[in-house]
C-alpha cells in the first residue's frame, strides 16, 4: 500500500482499516498516539525534574496497540489495563489534565490523588483501571463480561494484559472460564519481549502468547503491534464475535517499550542494538507515512494534530500543577461507600 | 414464627435476594443441581436457572475475580467457596482487587460482591478443610467480615451483605449449618457492623462469634449453678467491629474473656483485647483479660487432637470460672 499514488483517495482496494475509518476518525487516532507520547514524556520529564514521586512504566514505542484495540470501542464497553497503562486510558477517552492531577496526587485527579500512575482508572469512560499486580485485571475483565452478558447487553469487555501476565494461573482460569462462558471479552495481549528484565524467551513454553489460545478453544491472532491497521482491524473482528455472542478472542501484538521497565531500570538484560532496531519501527511515524503515502493527509494535518495534542499536553500540565492537595484527616475517605465505626 | 435450619435461612436470604433483583446471581463449585456441598442453594438452580445460579470450574483466582469484574460492572454477585480455606487461591482478587478498588479508583466505583466462606473444624477433614480465616482477611481495610451465629442473623445478614455497596465476606460455621432457631419470614436485614449481647450477666463478658457464643452460652449455663453470670457478646461482625457494645459490657462486668476458634496469637481476641485496653474499660478491668483461641497448630485429623485443638465448653467453664474467682 506505501506505493499507492499520492492523491489516492480512500476507496474499496484499500486494506479495511483505511476503508472503514473516516479521516476525521484516522485523524484522532493519530492525535492519541501523539498525546499518549507526549503524556508520558512529559510525565517522565516531570519525575526527573522532582516535580511527582513514586515510579511510571511507560509505554513509549507501544501506541499503535492502546489506540488501535480501543479506537472502534463504545464509551459503554470496558476495558482494564495494566501498570504500563496511560495508553489505554487515553485510548478508551480520559482527558490527560485529569491524568496529569493523578500524577501530581491532587484531588481532582481521575482517583483523587489515591491511586497514581498504576491505577490510573476513569469509570465514566468505561476504563475500569490500570492494575499494580501483573494479571490482576485478567479475572476482572472476564467478570465484567459476565455481567455484560447476565445483563443482556451487546458490549464487551477489553483486558489488556503483557506476555507476562500469560504465565500467571489467572491467564489461564480467565481464558478457561470465558471460553466456557462464550464471554463477550477480548483478551489483548501486550507482547513487548520482556516481563521486567526476563525475556519472553526464557520464561513461556511456547514462542507465542497466541498459542496458548487453542488450548481455550478460542481464535488467537497475532499482529504486528506496532502497526496499527493491523491492531485496529484484528480487534474489529474480535469485536464483533464478541458482541454476537460468539466468544472471546486472544490478539497477540507484538511490540516494544523503548524505555526501561520503570524508574529504576538500567537496560542490562537487552542491548541497545534491539532497542534502536525497535526505534526504528516507532508506530507513530509508520503511521503518519501510511497516511501521507495514501494521500489522506497532507503534512499540514499532522502538523495541526501535533499542535493540538501539545496544547492538551501543555494545558494539562498547568492544570494539574495548581490542583489541589488531599489533606490528611481525608486518609481513609472512600475506603467504604459509607463511613463505617 | 417457624425454625429454620442456619442452612435454610441462609437460602432462603438467597432466594429472597434473588427473587428481589436480578442482578444477583450466585456462582460457585457444585451449587448447581448438586446444590452446594453444604446444601445451601439446594434447588435454588430450578428455579432461576443455569445463568444465575452459576456451577463453576474449579478455578477458585479466576472466579473470585469474575465477581469482583462482574460487580464493578453493575451485578451483584455472590460467590461461594466450597470451603473458605480455598480463599488462599483467591487471595490476590480479594486482598489486592475487591478491598482496594474503590479507594483506588477515588471512590468513583462500588464493589457490591459477596464471599461465602463456609469454615471452621469439627468434621474431621483436618488442615486444609478446618480452618478459621476471618483474622486475616479482617486485617484489610475496605473489606467488611462477617460471621453470624444463629439462623436469624444468618439469614439477615446475608441480606445486608448483598445490598451492601462493598465487599462482604460472610463466614458460615459448618456446625452451624444443621442448628434450628426461630427465623422472621421475609425480607428484613441485620445490620452489618452491629454486636448482639446474647446473653445478659454481671461477672463477666464474653466476647464470641459463630460457633463460639453457642459454647459460650452453654458454660454460662453451667456456670450459673455456681453463682456467675456470664454476659455473652455475640461479636456478628468482626470489620467494622462494634467498639461501644463491647466497651459498654466490660465496664458493666469488670473482666473481659474472648473466646475464638481462629489461631490465638495475632487473632480477633488480640484486637479485642486491645481495643479494651485502649478504652476507658480498661480502668474498670478487675482481673487480666482472658483468650481462649485455637492451638498454635494445623487442625488435626484425629477426632482428640481436633477437639483440643479449639476451645471446648469445658475448658471455658473452667477458664471463667478462675478468671471470675480471681485465680488468674
Amino acid at each position: 500500500m506505501n506505493s499507492s499514488p499520492k492523491k489516492a483517495t480512500i476507496g474499496k482496494n484499500q486494506r479495511p482499516f483505511y476503508a472503514n475509518n473516516s479521516a476525521a476518525a484516522l485523524k484522532e487516532a493519530l492525535r492519541k498516539m501523539h498525546l499518549v507520547r507526549m503524556f508520558e514524556e512529559m510525565a517522565e520529564d516531570s519525575y526527573i525534574r522532582g516535580l511527582t514521586h513514586g515510579t511510571m512504566h511507560l509505554s513509549i514505542g507501544q501506541e499503535a496497540s492502546a489506540v488501535g484495540i480501543t479506537m472502534g470501542l463504545r464509551k459503554t464497553d470496558y476495558i482494564t489495563s495494566t501498570h504500563r497503562g496511560h495508553g489505554h486510558c487515553i485510548g478508551k477517552g480520559a482527558e490527560a489534565k485529569y491524568m496529569f492531577a493523578e500524577f501530581f496526587g491532587k484531588e481532582e485527579g481521575y482517583c483523587k490523588g489515591r491511586g497514581g500512575s498504576m491505577h490510573i482508572a476513569d469509570p465514566e469512560t468505561g476504563n475500569l483501571g490500570a492494575n499494580g499486580i501483573v494479571g490482576g485485571g485478567l479475572p476482572l475483565a472476564t467478570g465484567a463480561a459476565l455481567a455484560i452478558k447476565q445483563q443482556k447487553r451487546d458490549d464487551v469487555a477489553v483486558c489488556f494484559f503483557g506476555d507476562g501476565a500469560s504465565n500467571e494461573g489467572a491467564f489461564h482460569e480467565s481464558l478457561n472460564l470465558a471460553a466456557v462462558w462464550k464471554l463477550p471479552v477480548v483478551y489483548v495481549c501486550e507482547n513487548n519481549g520482556y516481563g521486567m528484565s526476563v525475556s519472553t524467551d526464557r520464561s513461556m513454553s511456547v514462542p507465542n502468547v497466541a498459542d496458548r489460545a487453542p488450548a481455550y478453544n478460542m481464535p488467537g491472532v497475532i499482529v504486528d503491534g506496532n502497526n496499527i491497521a493491523d491492531v485496529a482491524e484484528a480487534m474489529a473482528v474480535a469485536t464483533e464475535r464478541a458482541r454476537r455472542g460468539e466468544g472471546p478472542t486472544l490478539i497477540e501484538c507484538k511490540t516494544y517499550r523503548t524505555r526501561g521497565h520503570s524508574r529504576s531500570d538500567r537496560n542490562k538484560y537487552r542491548t541497545k542494538e534491539e532497542i534502536e532496531e525497535w526505534k526504528a519501527r516507532d508506530p507513530i511515524p509508520l503511521f503518519e507515512k501510511e497516511l501521507l503515502d495514501m494521500g489522506i493527509f497532507v503534512q499540514a494535518d499532522i502538523d495541526a494534530v501535533l499542535a493540538n495534542a501539545k496544547a492538551e499536553i501543555e494545558d494539562g500540565f498547568n492544570f494539574a500543577r495548581g490542583g489541589t492537595d488531599p489533606v490528611p484527616e481525608d486518609v481513609t475517605r472512600d475506603v467504604y461507600a459509607r463511613e463505617i465505626a | 414464627m417457624r425454625e429454620l435450619s442456619f442452612a435454610q435461612a441462609l437460602h432462603e436470604a438467597l432466594d429472597i435476594a434473588m427473587e428481589a433483583d436480578e442482578r444477583v446471581f450466585i456462582m460457585g463449585e457444585d451449587i448447581g443441581v448438586y446444590g452446594g456441598a453444604f446444601g445451601v442453594t439446594g434447588d435454588l438452580v430450578h428455579k432461576f436457572g443455569e445463568d444465575r445460579v452459576m456451577d463453576t470450574p474449579i478455578a477458585e483466582l479466576g472466579t473470585a475475580g469474575a465477581a469482583v469484574g462482574a460487580a464493578v460492572a453493575g451485578s451483584r454477585p455472590i460467590l461461594e467457596f466450597q470451603f473458605s480455606d480455598f480463599s488462599g487461591l483467591a487471595m490476590e482478587q480479594i486482598v489486592n482487587q475487591a478491598a482496594k478498588m474503590r479507594y483506588m479508583l477515588g471512590g468513583k466505583v462500588n464493589v457490591p460482591v459477596v464471599f461465602r466462606m463456609p469454615c471452621g473444624s469439627g468434621t474431621g477433614a483436618a488442615a486444609q478443610h478446618s480452618q478459621s480465616l476471618e483474622a486475616w482477611f479482617a486485617h484489610v481495610p475496605g473489606l467488611k467480615v462477617i460471621e453470624p451465629s444463629t439462623p436469624a442473623d444468618a439469614k439477615g445478614m446475608l441480606l445486608a451483605a448483598i445490598e451492601d455497596p462493598d465487599p462482604v465476606l460472610i463466614f458460615e460455621h459448618k456446625l452451624l449449618y444443621k442448628i434450628k432457631g426461630d427465623v422472621p419470614e421475609g425480607h428484613y436485614l441485620t445490620p452489618i457492623g452491629k454486636a448482639h449481647v446474647a446473653r445478659e450477666g454481671r461477672d463477666v463478658t464474653v466476647v464470641a462469634a459463630a460457633i463460639m457464643v453457642h459454647k459460650a452460652l452453654e458454660a454460662a449455663e453451667i456456670l450459673k449453678a455456681e453463682g456467675i453470670e456470664v454476659e455473652v457478646v455475640d461479636l456478628r461482625s468482626i470489620r467494622p467491629i462494634d467498639t461501644g457494645t463491647i466497651i459498654a459490657s466490660v465496664k458493666k462486668t469488670t473482666r473481659l474473656a474472648c473466646i475464638y476458634e481462629g489461631v490465638k496469637t495475632l487473632g480477633i481476641g488480640a484486637e479485642i483485647s486491645a481495643l479494651v485496653a485502649e478504652s476507658e474499660a480498661f480502668d474498670y478491668l478487675d482481673a487480666p483479660i482472658l483468650r481462649l483461641g485455637g492451638a498454635e497448630s494445623p487442625i488435626p485429623y484425629s477426632p482428640i487432637l481436633e477437639k483440643a485443638a479449639v476451645p471446648q465448653v469445658e475448658g471455658i467453664v473452667e477458664a471463667l470460672r478462675n478468671l471470675v474467682k480471681g485465680r488468674i
